[in-house]
């Protein structure tokens, strides 16, 4: 091969239309040479016209596999139709069709680039980047039409055109602020209460069945929210979101009660917030044999029977308590609100 | 001319020796799983008859449960009053055929949970030993009438119920995931409908309760209708993966999908030979 690759062996030794300073970038004193371009390699297409004559049937037969996929995938349109009734055809089509023109793409890619490899002129070549300087004459040109343009608008001379141009640039952006300043409300108290009040009843997720204490039975677990949110409400998911509670059935000989939380279960019937104190997943894996309570998110786990302390997990705080009691008619219903902001924690937990 | 020597006779690997490799791997681990799942023991069979069921039961039950749960089914208690075997009276016929049905009991070996395994009794014994231990205590739940197992329930109302009172634990999929300190929920599909509503009723191991005034026997059967149907009918979706999720979806991106993306750059790049 003649076409010796024209390379830079380094500054020492450039030749003048590639020698231009460095600019801002430093140059390290113990710089790694440039080793060139590695020795030409001869291919076995170039040398034996037996494989020369193999690739090219290899890059043509890619090819017809090409044309196999895209034809098939016109095939498999029709042979997998989509149903108006059934989900299920969309799988079948979806992965036939996605296979063929699959098919259809990666043999053509595949061919093509085997025949550049194999077939096309393997000489290396090198180009090197030209210098970024522009010459003394374009920049001394550059320099003129600055002037000249500054000349014919009068930017430098007319003072008052100018200043009043900066001013307005100042005041443009000024109306975007209140338009940010509206993206949300502050979210005022509703970081800190729920729908949950005195006298409001569990009732079962999603059906609102009302719910009698007699029916929680030991090992129960029922998925509660407060009677007083409906679904048509504007912001019936914001509610069902914070209230979400949990409600387990366990022996009461069993519970270990904080003496500022006595009477907020019933017979030993105990309700928890199920908003996560980590970051406000759902937590409701409940083991009825260890009383562990599991978020799924992060594996905090809580111990029911004890409070709902932290028992493993980033979650730091137990989960919050609602305070529950019967009605006369025997039907559960809440004490109060919680008596703490369900969730994670935020930059001011007082309850006001 | 020893460039071309080199690369057709000192080549040390051929091409497909790196898929050759992988695939012996697969085969051998996967036979030896194969193997291993294969080796258990046929159920013996009976021949008892149909009468004197609950004193069948309780023979069968001596001999095969009273060591762990005592010769009263009492379970036993430690020194501590911790009971380390559970008490079987009141538990009722529906735990003694889920346990039993589904081959969690007889237990091999304590651990952080009884594994499913080949059931080790004719229907005819299970039944006999549900009835013994539901004459131990009549009020404790009993089998599951026939008419709630059909499967032919409100498939979207069992959805929404399994999504809000099942999916935390078993995935929305029915697919099972983990719970803490090495136990799970199980898969839900292939259970027998039988079964699912047993599990529901007596709360085995560490599943709670649904009694049927949490979750009514129509709740309960709509509920075994959407897990019939997902059987029934793949995911629209592709591909399942085991349904596990985004950590299984993104293993797969990451290690199948990118793999492939390395190893085609990898050929881009490298010169024919």
């Amino acid at each position: 091969m003649s076409d010796k690759p024209k390379a830079i062996k380094g500054a020492a030794n450039a030749s003048d239309e590639f020698d231009y300073s460095a600019g801002l970038a430093v140059i390290p004193a113990d710089k790694i040479e440039d080793p060139g371009l590695e020795p030409h390699h001869v291919r076995m297409t170039d040398k034996s016209k037996k494989h020369e004559k193999a690739a090219a049937r290899q890059v043509a037969l890619l090819f017809f596999v090409s044309i196999f996929g895209s034809a098939s995938a016109l095939v498999i349109y029709f042979l997998f139709p989509l149903s108006t009734t059934e989900f299920g055809p969309v799988r079948e089509n979806t992965f036939w069709l996605g296979l063929a023109i699959a098919l259809g793409t990666l043999a053509l890619g595949i061919g093509a680039v085997h025949w550049a490899k194999t077939l096309m002129p393997a000489a290396e070549q090198a180009e090197a980047r030209h210098q970024t300087r522009g010459s003394e004459e374009t920049r001394a040109r550059a320099v003129e039409i600055i002037k000249l343009a500054d000349q014919e608008s009068g930017f430098s001379r007319r003072k008052l055109i100018r200043r009043s141009l900066y001013t307005a640039l100042a005041f443009f952006p000024l109306p975007g602020i209140l338009v940010f300043g509206d993206l949300g409300p502050n979210p005022g108290r509703t970081l800190r209460h729920t729908k949950w009040a005195k006298g409001v009843r569990l009732v079962h997720d999603p059906y609102g069945a009302p719910i009698l204490a007699s029916d929680v039975t030991e090992g129960s677990v029922f998925h509660v929210v407060p009677a007083n949110i409906n679904p048509d409400d504007e912001d019936y998911l914001e509610q069902k979101s914070k209230a979400a509670v949990l409600l387990v059935g366990v022996n009461p000989e069993d519970l270990t009660i904080a003496p500022d939380k006595k009477g907020w279960d019933y017979n030993g019937i105990v309700a928890y917030s199920k908003i996560c104190t980590h970051v406000g997943c759902p937590v409701a894996l409940f083991e009825q044999d260890t009383h562990h309570l599991l978020c799924p998110c992060h594996q905090s786990t809580f111990d029911l029977n004890n409070g709902c302390a932290v028992i493993f997990g980033p979650a730091s705080r137990p989960l919050p308590q609602l305070p529950i009691t019967v009605d006369k008619d025997g039907y559960l219903i809440a004490q109060s609100d919680f008596l703490e902001p369900v969730g994670p924690s935020f930059w001011d937990r007082s309850i006001n | 001319m020893s460039l071309f020597r080199r690369n057709v006779n000192g080549a040390r690997r051929h091409p497909m020796a790196a898929v050759a490799v992988i695939a012996l791997g697969l085969i051998v681990s996967g036979g030896g799983y194969a193997a291993a799942s294969a080796a258990v023991h046929p159920a013996s069979s009976a021949t008892a008859a149909d009468t004197q069921l609950v004193a069948e039961g309780k023979k069968l039950f001596l001999g095969n449960c009273a060591s762990c749960h005592g010769k009263n089914a009492a379970g036993e208690v430690d020194a501590n009053g911790k009971q380390v075997f559970p008490t079987l009276i009141g538990v009722g016929a529906a735990a003694v055929d889920f346990q039993v049905g589904t081959g969690r009991m007889p237990a091999q070996a304590s651990g952080p949970q009884m594994m499913k395994k080949t059931v080790q009794f004719t229907d005819h014994q299970i039944a006999a030993l549900a009835a013994y231990v539901q004459s131990l205590d009549p009020t404790g739940p009993t089998v599951p009438d026939a008419k709630w197992l059909d499967g032919k329930g409100d498939t979207s109302r069992g959805g929404e119920l399994f999504r809000v009172n099942c999916a935390m634990c078993h995935n929305a999929a029915g697919a099972g995931g983990a719970l803490t300190e090495g136990k799970f929920a199980p898969n839900l599909s292939g259970v027998k409908a039988r079964h699912i509503y047993e599990a529901m009723i007596t709360g085995p191991q560490n599943m709670p309760v649904f009694s049927d005034k949490n979750l009514s026997p129509s709740d309960k059967r709509d509920i075994i209708s959407y897990l019939k149907y997902l059987e029934k009918n793949p995911s629209s979706g592709g591909y399942e993966l085991a349904n596990l999720g985004p950590v299984v979806e993104g293993l797969f991106a990451w290690i199948i999908a990118l793999g492939l993306l390395v190893l085609i750059t990898m050929w881009l790049a490298a010169k024919s030979n």
